[in-house]
């Protein structure tokens, strides 16, 4: 029987109540007395030279209490780059400064360049509107290719466009070469990873509180990473002691990783508070969120796979440009590289991989890591090379695949890429996405969809992919200058009850349900009474926050280790109370007893002795129960998957219907299949969009042609199957206490390359010699391809 | 939005005299204006709604002909023209989406007269008659390109005159973000012909296909446009398909709709 509370349970979510009812509190719902406006001028130019701004008619008018511009900020740090990536020739890679407003450039549409406190919005925007700025267009630099070529610079102190040229492994790239000329058979493929635009449902919002009586600043703001934003803004913008500046994230309404970032308009908000005394709030309207969050993806690739002539695949070979924009947002560095480049051996025994990655300064918003980040981008580049291969050497895409897997009894296994795997077994996964999706069925759909003059095709994909995103030790090796560890403080109340304090910040992951659901299983008590507290620098400890699937895996096993902790202290307290030795003691559901006796007292009695510590023996135990640990792993860890779909392709108009997709990950254990199920969905319904239909457009003028839902496509509803979502495969990772592997990212991951697969299938069905389309694989895209083969 | 008076006149000589003050604007359903607005894009004086006017609501139908009101909902036009005229009910009720068909109204749509929307092609595809407080405009004359129609300053459509077909259909390829139409085709057979009208597809808005009207005349069915091609010329080219590509799809979705008239 299904287990209904602890570990393995699929409770719905707690923290769904409030969001279902309207009760949240985001950070636009906090209205504070006193509160102004600020308002943001933004660049209409790509490429800018500021000449001059003139605020004074802004200044007379009503309402405005305050304007900034970048002069203002023209002493204090930038926003920096939390990633140092070396070039090929040892050179560090380019970091220009990242200004908190636009100083003597303008160099993106939406660049901020001033911005008005006004005691409202509306009087905030009229002021905007008569701010004079003298902006002198400058040719844009929007397409990577025409960038490094380019005579003129996004920044031009540094005298080039590129940001760094990053070849990984690169002991590697003379046999790896090598390889490929001597190789039986390359197959060879060039293809783009659309840009996306985030698309949070909740857009930004920061608000600025600053208290004169005590020196200290308060910032509300949408983060998946208080303490990170802290510590950037402490450490490198702005100076604030990190004990003078609280940082508080509430409710945050998706993220996707663009919430990551610490952006100007947190820095903006604070020292405006300060000059002002009062609050200060920002909330960016759509247009804002489309022009200024940080886009994801956006690489140029060309894939070279070596085969011997049994189909063994000999060495993978990739050249990518990638987009970082025209500022470095805080990891768009390394999502290109070390999330990318790494996992460049795919499931893969194969014995050479060598990547080289050129980052490219353009007038585009800043791009930076997106849900999957930089993972989803090998897995397409992979997983569409080796379809083209199965095609070139007339094998089937599965078989391919699976005669190159690593096998289950190869583990640990050095990837080539330069990754130890801990567990999976890929063939496994793909023996149950045969099975759960019906694959035996397909060639009497297809009969069916040709006789509705529709041409149906099946593709497939295998991925795995490296989260859990730390540790420490490693991400220090590999340039990052963070660590990437998470912490977690457990309280037992007085009362018997809980609060969890953990690093970990849910921006719709469902913390406030899996983490009690860890704690109340290893305590033997009701999740119920056990409740997160997360978000706000003041009452957590620190931790890095939320993205590349980390937060069960790295915060999850901080929770156990402090859980741990708090039950070898209970014990103590349960021996004293019970007169026997702590060794002697066991806890089992929520009651601690006396091994062999029928001594025992609850959980609840332990937790009031522990804060009334009347004859307590304090020189070997003190009061309270309270514990906090950080835990660091030893290791990423690889969750994997084997996927597939089945698309009918319309040959009148090239319109792709995804008929049906499957998901079978491999995520280790399993703390709340409900959730985790969700965490699929949401992340198939990214990685199809991006397949389909999410079009990040600038012109060549770089203005963002698709700045709104009228020109944007979000996947919707009517555009998506049902999915068939199975996670019963797993093998638990090896080196975390909880066997997790994490959930998060895999479905955008997977699908891209599945659903593009399937369209490919589908055409080369109807007889079109088509080898590729670039996502996103809209209908005009589709037919233009039929029609040019 | 910049700050505005709004008027909420209950008669259409209230709404016309309302109209009269400098940059005063009418306020159908809002559904293009109150983005523009909140964009700052337009700055009108005063929006004159004409929610309240209820003589500009409503259905009726009169002589073989289908009348309704210019500040009627697209989901009302759904719900209740669906048995006289059953491919006006379907157009209606695939515009937008719920929030937009319970506000959104078919004088709205036709005063705006966007390239891509979809009650022009139901207009001019029917022959209707577009009502005015001061005239009757054919649609052959009421459609003058993108944006423009023959409404003149302060004038409002109080109604749309539909003669009911024998047989009619609307294929709308949708623009996949907005969803207005990429190519729309709405087909009418009447007794004297066939009447073609596209949208979606050029530069100047939605227009006839005399071509295809003639060929469906003789023989409506969708291999009698089987050789006829559409000319790309001063067709749509945009990040969401090419003149080409619309051209390619206003045959296609032209076929369509004879194969599903009904």
């Amino acid at each position: 029987m299904p287990k209904d509370t602890g570990i393995g349970a699929a409770t719905t979510r707690r923290e769904d109540v409030r969001f279902l009812t309207g009760r949240g509190q985001y950070t636009d719902d906090i209205q504070t007395q006193g509160e102004c406006a600020a308002v943001f001028a933004r660049s209409t130019v790509a490429n800018g030279k500021i000449k001059s701004i003139d605020t004074s008619a802004a200044a007379a008018m009503p309402g405005v209490l305050a304007i900034f511009t970048g002069e203002d900020f023209a002493e204090v740090g930038g926003n920096p780059a939390g990633w140092l990536i070396n070039s090929r020739d040892g050179t560090p890679m380019h970091e220009p400064k990242r200004p908190v407003l636009a100083h003597g450039k303008v160099r993106h549409v939406g660049d901020a360049y001033a911005a008005v406190i006004a005691e409202t919005v509306q009087q905030a925007r009229d002021a905007v509107e008569a701010i004079e700025a003298d902006i002198e267009e400058l040719p844009a630099i929007v397409n990577m290719k025409d960038a490094l070529a380019a005579d003129h610079y996004v920044h031009d102190e540094i005298g080039t466009n590129q940001c760094f040229d990053w070849g990984w492994i690169e002991d590697n790239r003379a046999a790896t070469d090598e390889a490929i000329k001597n190789a039986h058979h390359v197959t060879t493929l060039e293809l783009v990873n659309n840009r996306l635009v985030p698309n949070a449902m909740e857009p930004r919002c920061s608000i600025g509180h600053y208290n004169p009586g005590t020196d200290e600043y308060i910032l509300h703001t949408t983060s998946q990473n208080p303490h990170l934003t802290r510590l950037l803004i402490s450490a490198f913008v702005m100076g604030i002691p990190e004990n003078k500046l609280t940082v508080i994230a509430p409710d945050v309404g998706g993220g996707f990783g663009s919430k990551i970032y610490h952006y100007g308009e947190e820095a903006l908000v604070l020292a405006a508070a300060k000059k002002l005394g009062r609050t200060v709030k920002w909330t960016a309207d759509r247009t804002e969120a489309f022009l200024t969050d940080a886009h994801g993806r956006d690489h140029v690739t060309k894939i070279e796979l070596a085969l011997d002539e049994e189909g063994n695949f000999l060495a993978f070979r990739t050249e990518t440009m990638a987009n970082v924009g025209a500022y470095l947002s805080n990891f768009s560095t390394a999502t290109p590289t070390f999330l990318h480049g790494t996992l460049m051996a795919g499931n893969y025994t194969v014995p050479l991989v060598y990547v080289n990655v050129k980052a490219v300064f353009t007038n585009t918003a800043p791009v930076d890591a997106y849900r999957g980040a930089g993972r989803p981008e090998a897995t397409y580049s992979l997983e569409r090379v080796i379809d083209k291969a199965a095609r070139e050497i007339g094998m089937d895409p599965i078989e391919l695949r699976r005669k190159n897997f690593v096998k289950p009894d190869q583990y640990p296994f050095a990837s080539a890429a330069g990754l130890e795997y801990d567990s999976g077994n890929y063939d496994a996964l793909m023996d149950q996405m045969e099975k759960v999706a019906d694959k035996a069925g397909f060639e009497a759909r297809r009969k069916e969809s040709k006789a509705k003059g529709l041409l149906r095709g099946f593709g497939v994909n295998a991925y795995i992919e490296a989260c859990g995103i730390a540790p420490s030790n490693l991400v220090g090796v590999l340039g990052s200058r963070v660590g990437l560890y998470d912490a977690a403080t457990v309280r037992v109340n007085a009362t018997g009850n809980l609060s969890v304090m953990v690093g970990a910040h849910s921006h719709g992951q469902g913390h406030e349900t899996v983490f009690p659901q860890v704690v109340g299983e290893m305590l033997g008590i009701d999740p119920q009474s056990i409740d997160i507290v997360h978000g706000d620098t003041s009452k957590i400890p620190f931790g890095m926050g939320t993205y590349g699937s980390r937060s069960l895996a790295v915060c999850g096993s901080a929770v156990v280790r402090a859980t741990e902790k708090i039950i070898n202290k209970a014990k103590k307290i349960a021996a004293h109370m019970l007169e026997a030795s702590d060794a002697d003691i066991e806890l089992k559901d929520g009651v601690f007893s006396v091994a062999g006796t029928d001594k025992s007292v609850s959980f609840g009695e332990v937790a009031l002795k522990a804060y009334i510590p009347h004859n307590f023996p304090l020189e070997d135990i003190e009061p309270g129960l309270e514990e906090t640990a950080f835990y660091d792993p030893a290791n990423f860890t690889y969750p994997s998957g084997a996927y597939c779909c089945e698309v009918e392709v319309d040959p009148e108009t090239g319109k792709v219907r995804v008929d049906r997709m499957t998901a079978v990950d491999d995520f280790g254990n399993v703390i709340n299949p409900m959730v985790v199920t969700g965490q699929v969905h949401g992340g198939l319904g990214q990685g199809i969009g991006q397949a389909l239909v999410e079009n990040t457009t600038y012109d060549e003028d770089g203005q963002l042609l698709s700045a709104s839902y009228m020109d944007y496509t979000m996947p919707r509803a009517d555009d998506l199957p049902f999915y068939i979502v199975d996670h019963s495969k797993g093998n638990p990772c090896t080196h975390n206490p909880l066997g997790v592997k994490g959930c998060g990212e895999a479905g955008a991951i997977g699908s891209p390359p599945t659903v593009v697969n399937a369209v490919i299938d589908a055409l080369q069905s109807g007889g079109k010699n088509v080898t590729h389309i670039d996502m996103p694989m809209t209908s005009h895209r589709v037919w233009s391809a039929m029609n040019n083969a | 939005m910049y700050a505005f008076d709004i008027e909420r006149p209950a008669s259409v000589a209230d709404a016309v005299a309302a109209l009269g003050t400098e940059d005063a604007q009418a306020l159908g359903g809002g559904q293009t204006l109150i983005p523009t607005l909140k964009q700052r894009l337009a700055a009108p004086s005063r929006l004159v709604s004409l929610s309240g006017v209820t003589e500009m609501q409503g259905v009726a139908s009169e002589a073989g002909n289908i009348r309704i009101g210019g500040a009627t909902t697209h989901a009302t036009v759904a719900s209740q023209v669906g048995g006289t005229y059953p491919a006006l009910a379907d157009l209606a009720a695939n515009i937008g989406d719920p929030a937009v068909r319970n506000r959104g109204t078919i004088g709205g749509s036709l005063a705006n007269n966007d390239p891509a929307a979809c009650y022009p092609a139901a207009a001019l595809g029917s022959g209707a008659t577009i009502i005015t407080n001061k005239r009757q405009i054919a649609a052959d004359d009421y459609f003058q390109g993108m944006f423009t129609t023959a409404l003149e300053e302060g004038e409002i459509i109080t109604a749309v005159s539909f003669p009911v077909p024998e047989k009619a259909n609307y294929q709308k390829f949708v623009q996949p973000a907005s969803r207005f139409a990429l190519v729309g085709v709405f087909v009418a057979k009447y007794s004297d012909g066939v009447r073609v009208a596209v949208t979606g597809a050029s530069n100047e808005g939605v227009h006839r296909w005399s071509a295809a009207e003639e060929a469906l005349s003789g023989n409506f069915s969708a291999d009698a446009i089987a050789d006829l091609s559409v000319s790309a010329d001063d067709l749509i080219n945009d990040l969401h398909g090419s003149a080409e590509y619309r051209a390619h799809l206003v045959k296609v979705m032209t076929g369509r709709a004879v194969a599903a008239a009904m």
